[in-house]
């Protein structure tokens, strides 16, 4: 199934909150769903016997500037039964990124859901254990948003060298 | 409970009075790196093995966002520093694919970039998996293994050197090809030195592979301490995102190289071993020797490769593409290669502009080791290091 066919079956299962399937750009085209509709869109798209889509390659957080007003969250899934692949991706709102956690549908989310956390400061509500992941629990600040200024001092040692 | 136990006027029995907290790392021989474990024991039992990384954590992201995308290949060699070539092989699959997606102009990597590119990688897969058997055994306590898989790990890195000029960041493969620093002539005398030195590596190395077989993977010590240990289920070891030698040591028969094929790997003839049940010797589908037999297998299929790009000889022609400037159109893109760890995938967000937006490398190690709480779940102390031996991490791309 290709990521249009699987567009239409996702806009007739959950009508408006699936919002848009991108191909204007170069590259993966994907399919726009509203952040709250996530983890049920997901657990549709991996147990339905018709798409199957039993990993979760990558789910990354994107800042795309600091002009735009949300984060979006990459969610790229493959399916090893039926060899598919789709890319879905939501935007939250940069001021309350909030958006519910795909943890018990594919474990690796939990630590690739704790990074996008740790380095965006993205909230995956229902997440068991969210607390960062690879910087220490007392830094302050989420370095991959665009606007992040590193802290001059950390435990007084120099940050920026 | 306090109140509770205060009162009482009999001594009760306090359930997890006997826990013990280890910290396991992050300065540890066997840890493979700065790996941290928190480990919660009951004796000798582990009840719970909590992994804490990012002891090398550089965030490569957030510099590649400041870099031109010529300049993020040297960051790759970073993160799976044993097996550089691979990682900066896949970064650059991805920025190509990012490239051909433009229509406005024609972009294709040679044939001759194409075939260095295999024949360097899969030799730097043998050499990434000898690592791997010689510190797994040296982790279970038999040291010799070690001396010689890094006996031959380093004439690999001789040929390695040779070829870009350094040992382990190898800034090699670039956008459009690879690199041309120490310039090799198609038919030159100095082609002919390389292939030749290739295949007499090739001729002294397999055979040694069953020596290593005989050393190490029917020991008996060793079949103890590994056959049985932490079965990880095929089920399992998808939901985690377990990819490469994991996934296949589970009994998957899945392979990027040959089940997505990427360059020219669909050009070779080669199979993918894959772990089976072998009830005589007590070996489990899913456990840590079938993970490791994967790997020793794999060497062999990597052999197999190299000999067909040497019976064929490099062809004719450029080693570059023609790319005036690495300048990726307006989208995005996720590709995955099977590095020597597993699925190796990077996935790049262009603007249009000569640097990317965002670049995240999505590291077969990284979710390999979210699965190591639940492996470890209820085993002993020592299995711990059996099974983080197993599961071939490098830390370096696990923190990136």
């Amino acid at each position: 199934m290709n990521p249009e066919a699987i567009y239409q079956t996702l806009a007739e299962q959950f009508g408006e909150a699936v919002l848009s399937f991108d191909t204007e750009q170069a590259g993966d085209p994907n399919i726009c769903i509203a952040a709250s509709a996530v983890a049920d869109v997901c657990i549709y798209l991996a147990e339905t016997d018709t798409l199957a889509f039993d990993s979760l390659m990558c789910l990354s957080g994107v800042d795309l500037g600091t002009k735009e007003e949300n984060f979006a969250v990459v969610y790229h899934l493959y399916s090893m039964q039926h060899r598919n692949k789709v890319v879905i991706k939501t935007l939250v709102p940069k001021t309350d990124p909030r958006l519910p956690t795909v943890e018990h549908i594919w474990k690796t989310a939990n630590w690739h859901e704790r990074e996008a956390f740790d380095l965006y400061g993205i909230v995956f509500e229902g997440h068991g254990d969210l607390r960062r992941i690879l910087l220490p629990d007392d830094w302050e600040g989420y370095p991959l948003r665009k606007d992040y200024k590193e802290p001059e001092l950390y435990r007084g040692m120099q940050v920026p060298y | 409970m306090e109140a509770q136990r205060t009162e009482s006027k009999f001594v009760e029995l306090k359930p997890f009075a006997d826990e013990m907290v280890v910290n396991m790392g992050p300065q540890h021989p066997s840890t493979h790196g700065v790996l941290r474990l928190e480990l919660k024991l009951d004796g000798e039992v582990v009840r719970e093995a909590i992994p804490h990384i990012g002891y090398l954590h550089r965030c490569f992201e957030k510099h590649s966002e400041n870099l031109s995308y010529s300049q993020i290949i040297p960051f790759t060699d970073r993160m799976d520093y044993v097996a550089a070539m691979n990682q900066n092989w896949g970064f650059c699959l991805a920025v190509e694919k990012l490239l051909e997606a433009d229509e406005k102009r024609e972009f294709a990597v040679p044939e001759r970039a194409e075939y260095l590119r295999v024949l360097i990688c899969e030799l730097n897969r043998i050499a990434s998996h000898l690592l791997s058997f010689g510190t797994y055994g040296m982790d279970l306590g038999a040291f010799t293994p070690f001396l010689y898989a890094f006996r031959d790990r380093e004439k690999l890195l001789l040929l390695f050197e040779k070829v870009c000029g350094a040992r382990l960041t190898y800034n090699y493969i670039r956008i459009g090809g690879v690199s041309e620093i120490i310039p090799m002539e198609p038919g030159s005398l100095m082609e002919q030195n390389f292939l030749d030195e290739i295949a007499e590596f090739l001729d002294y190395f397999e055979p040694k592979i069953d020596e290593y077989n005989e050393l190490l993977t029917s020991n008996s010590i060793f079949a103890e301490r590994t056959m049985g240990v932490a079965v990880m289920s095929a089920e399992m070891a998808l939901s985690y995102g377990a990819t490469g030698p994991n996934i296949r040591g589970s009994g998957v028969d899945w392979d990027l190289r040959r089940d997505e094929p990427y360059s020219i790997y669909d050009r070779f003839d080669f199979d993918v071993p894959i772990a089976k049940d072998i009830p005589e010797l007590g070996a489990v589908v899913g456990d840590c020797w079938s993970r490791y037999k994967v790997r020793m297998d794999e060497m062999k299929q990597s052999v197999r490769i190299v000999r067909q790009i040497l019976a064929e000889g490099l062809p004719d022609g450029p080693v570059m593409a023609d790319l005036k400037a690495v300048r990726p159109p307006k989208g995005e893109i996720y590709f995955r290669s099977e590095a020597p760890r597993g699925e190796l995938g990077f996935y790049i967000v262009s603007d249009g502009t000569p640097k990317p937006v965002r670049v995240k490398g999505r590291s077969p190690c990284f979710s390999a080791l979210s699965a190591l709480q639940e492996l470890s779940r209820g085993l002993m102390v020592a299995d711990i290091i059996a099974i983080i031996g197993s599961i071939d991490i490098v830390m370096g791309e696990v923190d990136r």
